[in-house]
């Protein structure tokens, strides 16, 4: 596999671009890997790929069912951001975003981070004193951030809306510079890409259908595609933990609902940053096509179909053109849903199970993208070790049995 | 688009309606008596099944009364809905 350069670049130019290589192998899968990764998203091929870069683990396999980031890596808004209230979820998002920061280098592949800034907008004065306190939590925490005026917003944002005669004024927001968005294809491409290097064998088209244990230790899983052996197997599979939480034989705190985007026609570049607001449920980026990408919340009923209700988006819709009345005659082009997997407190579970040797990555909810590395490079270091690091100890599934819970519905609200 | 059949008022818009959860999870009675483990799960764990799921629906833009419904989490489509304390649909065929 060639390092991508300017040199390599120029090699293939000469030949039109007609023979480069396939970015990863498409290997028929081994008896027996030291470790697998079911689940071959963004979060799936991170862990790969920190297994194999920082522990060693060569000799692993990762398995996805259908294709690799097809699932929700491909279905999300992209936004990244780390500004969340409490300790432990601010801890482990900065630590992703600082692996945002350099990530494109080290995986040597351009996963277009685009540090544009994200403003979460408050509508009532509760909203502003949350947004006060979160602010002043994440600089504890030296996490970027301040809290900006309606003016403020205008002026960076000419096309919002800030008239505060409205059903839902905007009162202010908070601001965090380092935050943005980064391109979701190219981020399961690059940690796979980054991870065949390192000889990680990417299995595609191959549903795990039972989880093999023998005297409550994990021994290997079934698949499409035969019995594959190892006695460490880490399940990153977002929206489907439960179904495999009930092949290993135990219960999960999640519901798997559907999450929907959409995406506009595109226009002229309008939106540089990217505006959300959890009280009025509407998410707006513009992407460098010039689609602008809006992302609604979830619907109420739990559904494996990846695909929401019309009410759900007309709801989004309809806050998107009060915020922004100029989008009103916008025509939206393709609208499509992913499975969420929402826990009560709305943090991910990464940890040991009740199965010896058996680790789940899940529950990311609908905030997961930015994650993607950070989530990746935790797990990787409890798949390895067997312990969880001390990013992700406070995100052990024992937490629902002890009570310690970390509440980031009230911080975070819906948007994620 | 969902038409949901209410127990009491007959087949309304899905905007009128909120799915709150899981069903037929009844509260523990001697709850001095249970451990942590059993407390978590009545309260956070949940059966979240690919297939038949049995959940709570409030008609909340009509009659305001909750009910049941049986409906399948891949197709969406809902088998039938029930008034509380009734069997569901699936269990009543047996």
């Amino acid at each position: 596999m060639s390092k991508y350069s300017i040199f390599s670049l120029l090699r293939n130019a000469v030949s039109y671009h007609e023979n480069w290589g396939a970015a990863w192998r498409s290997p028929e899968p081994k008896k027996e890997y030291d470790a697998l990764i079911i689940g071959g998203g963004g979060h799936g091929l991170a862990t790969a790929y920190y297994l194999a870069k920082e522990h060693g683990m060569t000799n692993i396999a990762v398995l996805e069912k259908g294709w690799i980031g097809g699932g929700n890596t491909g279905r999300n808004t992209t936004i990244v951001r780390s500004n969340y209230l409490w300790d432990e979820s601010a801890h482990l998002y900065e630590k992703s975003m600082k692996l945002w920061e350099g990530l494109s280098q080290d995986l040597n592949y351009n996963v277009m981070f685009s540090q544009r800034g994200v403003y979460n907008l408050g509508h009532n004065l509760q909203d502003m004193r949350d947004i006060q306190r979160r602010v002043n939590a994440n600089r504890l925490n030296g996490i970027d951030g301040h809290v900006v005026s309606p003016q403020e917003i205008k002026q960076a944002i000419p096309e919002i809306n800030i008239d505060q005669g409205c059903r839902y004024p905007i009162l202010g927001a908070s601001f965090q510079p380092r935050g943005g968005v980064a391109r979701h294809d190219a981020v399961a491409w690059g940690f796979a890409r980054g991870a065949d290097m390192r000889g990680v064998d990417i299995i595609q088209n191959c549903e795990v259908t039972a989880i093999n244990q023998q005297d409550g230790a994990v021994t290997g899983v079934e698949t499409t595609r035969g019995t594959i052996n190892a006695k460490k197997v880490g399940v990153v599979v977002a929206g489907h933990c439960s179904v495999l939480a009930e092949m290993a034989g135990f219960r999960m705190p999640i519901e798997s609902h559907p999450l929907q985007a959409l995406v506009s026609e595109p226009i002229k570049p309008v939106i540089n940053t990217v505006i959300m607001s959890n009280a009025v449920h509407g998410y707006i980026s513009q992407s460098d096509k010039g689609d602008l990408v809006i992302g609604a919340g979830i619907d109420s009923y739990t559904g494996y179909g990846q695909r929401g209700s019309f009410p759900t988006v007309e709801h989004t819709v309809a806050a998107i053109c009060e915020m922004f009345p100029m989008f009103r005659r916008v025509r939206m082009n393709r609208q499509w849903g992913g499975i969420v997997d929402t826990t009560p407190d709305a943090c991910p579970i990464i940890g040991n199970t009740p199965v010896k040797g058996l680790y789940f990555n899940c529950g990311w909810g609908t905030g997961g993208f930015k994650a993607t590395p950070g989530s990746g490079w935790v797990f990787a270091h409890n798949v390895a070790n067997g312990e969880p690091h001390e990013l992700n100890r406070a995100f052990a599934l024992d937490r629902f049995t002890t009570g310690f819970l970390i509440d980031e519905h009230g911080a975070a609200g819906v948007a994620h | 688009m969902f038409l949901i059949e209410c127990p009491w008022c007959g087949e309304r818009d899905e905007s009128e309606f909120n799915c709150v959860g899981e069903a037929h999870i009844a509260r523990p009675l001697e709850t001095e008596k249970m451990s942590d483990q059993e407390w978590a799960d009545y309260l956070f764990m949940r059966s979240n099944p690919k297939g038949l799921h049995r959940e709570q629906w409030l008609h909340a833009a009509g009659c305001r009364r909750y009910f049941n419904a049986e409906r399948d989490t891949v197709s969406y489509r809902i088998a039938g809905t029930y008034k509380i304390g009734e069997p569901a649909p699936s269990e009543a065929k047996k």
